[in-house]
């Protein structure tokens, strides 16, 4: 039974790869499959992971009213489906953007900015560590001149150009002209060396998921469907 | 002189085993004091102590190592809590230990003993309870607070320029000068704009940024009279974008056009989502692609696709992981914030460039107070970073 199921997993697989060569019903099959599936699928867990537990049991078993509460917001939203009163829906969403957002922002203002900023002011972000910019690390530099103390020394001030620079490139209300223009320039230059680091790592990882299902289907299920 | 050293040796085992014999115990802390922690959800509860007087006994039975928090509930058993080593977490010569993961409004008994570097344990302990309570107002986020106020004051002060009529200038963003092109484009040849959200949810800001940019592709969709699909991943977010699209075929004078069909939900499952997409750049062969919002690991599969149908395609995402793939398979690329950005620059509507602006002016004082960081912080100056902590 085990190598059906392999073997019907492989199958699909095939079926998905088969779209490198052009759009085919194969691969229409595939995609609809897959697509109802999972469609079915997450209603199934939404319903036990989500209603069931916080809503029904709840209400049910633990005789809480209060989750009566998201539970008609939520029933709300079933009314897309009369065009008279539609409008209904509207109140559930924006509860859960207006909630959302008041929830958001401060945790963003804390965790992108304040905590951005005073990781931009000592090493490790922590009050008391070494700064960003350190003058000791200089002096070490100038009494010790090796590519490590090279390094040591220039990280930071690096750091900080980039920052600032970036953010340059950020600001909207100017035009890029001038001397912003010229720190827009580093700017954009550092996010796109940044940006170029981020695609090699990441086109290594998706190879490696690539010879990930390779591996399953020559090693796994072409060996146990040849005996070999 | 091994008759010395023996002699030596027999008098030191002689020494402690005197003192352990004696029920000599290390001395407690003289003061304790267990109050609500303050400024949290009324899970925490502060336990302070004064050191023991035996921190600095020359006898190591009695020389204080560290010091053992014991808790009970009322009518339940103590039980040890944590272990705080002799000068560690001490505030203005005391020892403080926040305890938490406690409930809210029960009283809780704490016992602080002293323990010896010889494993002896006071006899004595100091004793105190405490009620952990919840608090309104959470003052060591004040620091957010006044960020949030500034940036809500620059806000107010740039919405009211705007909305008396002064110009606020925004400099012009490569990717959305090529939007109306894009448009005009598929209008030409015929074919569909497909218009992506991306895969997060409704309360994520580049997800509503996205929805923005959106109203405004979809008025001049429907100005153009060019078919527009929008495939969505979130339900609720495919809720929001057929309210925001009926909107914009109303203000364009085309409400007929608009049809539910025009939003639809496939999944919530990121590669059946991606699957189902490409079917349908393959299929209809879309004139143009608009990905804005937030991707994960499917933006290459999403841009690429799109590339090979010859799709012009405009994206836009604050994913720093997913920003590569775009900025390599498709024309052009807001990066970041120039997607928050885009809505603004395309609408003028006084609400959005009066939150650019803000932006804008909150970028300038973050520049200036991160170089006063910097020199404050070279310089050893510690008390300006301590305004930047927040928990």
């Amino acid at each position: 039974m085990e190598m059906v199921w392999i073997t019907i997993s492989a199958l699909l697989t095939l079926a998905i790869f088969s779209f490198l060569y052009k759009d085919n019903p194969i691969y229409k099959f595939a995609e609809h499959l897959l697509v109802g599936a999972s469609a079915g699928y997450y209603f199934v867990i939404y319903f036990f992971n989500s209603v069931k537990p916080n809503l029904i049991d709840e209400v049910v078993k633990n005789h809480h009213l209060i989750p009566l509460i998201p539970g008609f917001l939520g029933f709300l939203i079933l009314f897309r489906l009369s065009r008279k009163y539609g409008w209904l829906s509207r109140w559930s969403i924006a509860f859960y953007i207006g909630t959302g957002m008041g929830i958001y922002i401060p945790v963003a203002m804390q965790a992108n900015i304040i905590e951005q900023l005073r990781g931009t002011m000592v090493e490790t972000g922590k009050v008391g560590e070494p700064p960003l910019f350190n003058i000791s690390s200089f002096s070490l530099l100038f009494s010790d001149f090796n590519w490590h103390n090279l390094i040591l020394a220039i990280n930071g001030p690096i750091l900080i150009i980039g920052v600032l620079c970036t953010l340059a490139y950020f600001f909207f209300s100017k035009p890029h002209k001038g001397a912003l223009g010229k720190f827009a320039k580093v700017g954009i230059t550092f996010l796109m060396v940044g940006f170029g680091a981020s695609f090699g790592y990441t086109v290594m990882a998706r190879v490696s998921l690539l010879i990930g299902r390779m591996d399953f289907l020559v090693n796994t299920w072409f060996r146990q469907l040849f005996g070999l | 002189m091994r008759l010395i050293w023996s002699l030596v040796f027999i008098l030191m085992v002689l020494t402690v085993g005197s003192a352990l014999c004696t029920d000599e115990t290390p001395s407690p802390p003289a003061t304790i004091v267990v109050s609500d922690k303050g400024s949290d959800d009324g899970s925490k509860l502060r336990v302070e102590w004064s050191p023991s007087p035996d921190e600095k006994s020359t006898n190591p039975v009695l020389r204080v190592e560290r010091y053992r928090i014991m808790r009970r509930e009322i009518g339940g058993q103590f039980e040890e809590v944590e272990e705080v080593f002799v000068g560690e977490g001490m505030e203005k010569g005391k020892y403080v230990y926040i305890d938490s993961n406690l409930q809210l409004g029960k009283r809780y008994i704490y016992r602080v003993y002293s323990v010896s570097e010889k494993d002896v344990v006071s006899k004595g302990y100091a004793g105190g309870s405490g009620v952990p309570v919840a608090n309104l107002f959470n003052v060591e986020r004040l620091n957010v607070l006044i960020f949030i106020v500034a940036f809500a004051g620059l806000f107010i002060y740039f919405y009211r320029r705007a909305k008396g009529g002064v110009e606020l200038y925004v400099r012009p963003i490569a990717g959305l000068s090529a939007v109306d092109e894009a448009i005009g484009r598929a209008t030409e040849m015929g074919k569909p704009i497909l218009y992506i959200s991306g895969l997060s949810t409704v309360d994520d800001i580049s997800t509503i940024a996205a929805i923005t940019i959106l109203g405004r592709v979809a008025r001049r969709v429907a100005e153009h009279e060019t078919k527009l699909i929008v495939p969505n991943y979130d339900p609720v977010v495919m809720l929001v974008e057929q309210e925001v699209v009926k909107q914009a075929y109303l203000e364009a004078g085309h409400p007929d056009a608009y049809s539910d069909d025009i939003v639809f939900y496939i999944t919530t499952r990121q590669f059946s989502y991606v699957a189902a997409v490409d079917g349908i750049m393959v299929r209809e062969k879309p004139a143009a692609n608009f990905f804005m919002g937030y991707y994960f690991a499917e933006s290459l599969i999403l841009a690429e696709t799109g590339a090979a149908t010859g799709a012009i395609q405009i994206a836009g995402t604050d994913a720093v992981t997913q920003l590569p793939f775009f900025i390599t398979a498709c024309d052009y690329t807001l990066i970041g914030e120039e997607l928050y950005a885009a809505s603004a620059y395309l609408s003028k509507d006084p609400l959005q460039l009066g939150t650019l602006k803000a932006q804008d002016y909150m970028k300038l004082a973050i520049a200036v107070i991160m170089g006063i960081g910097i020199i404050t912080a070279t310089f050893g100056l510690n008390w300006f970073q301590r305004l930047f902590v927040a928990r």
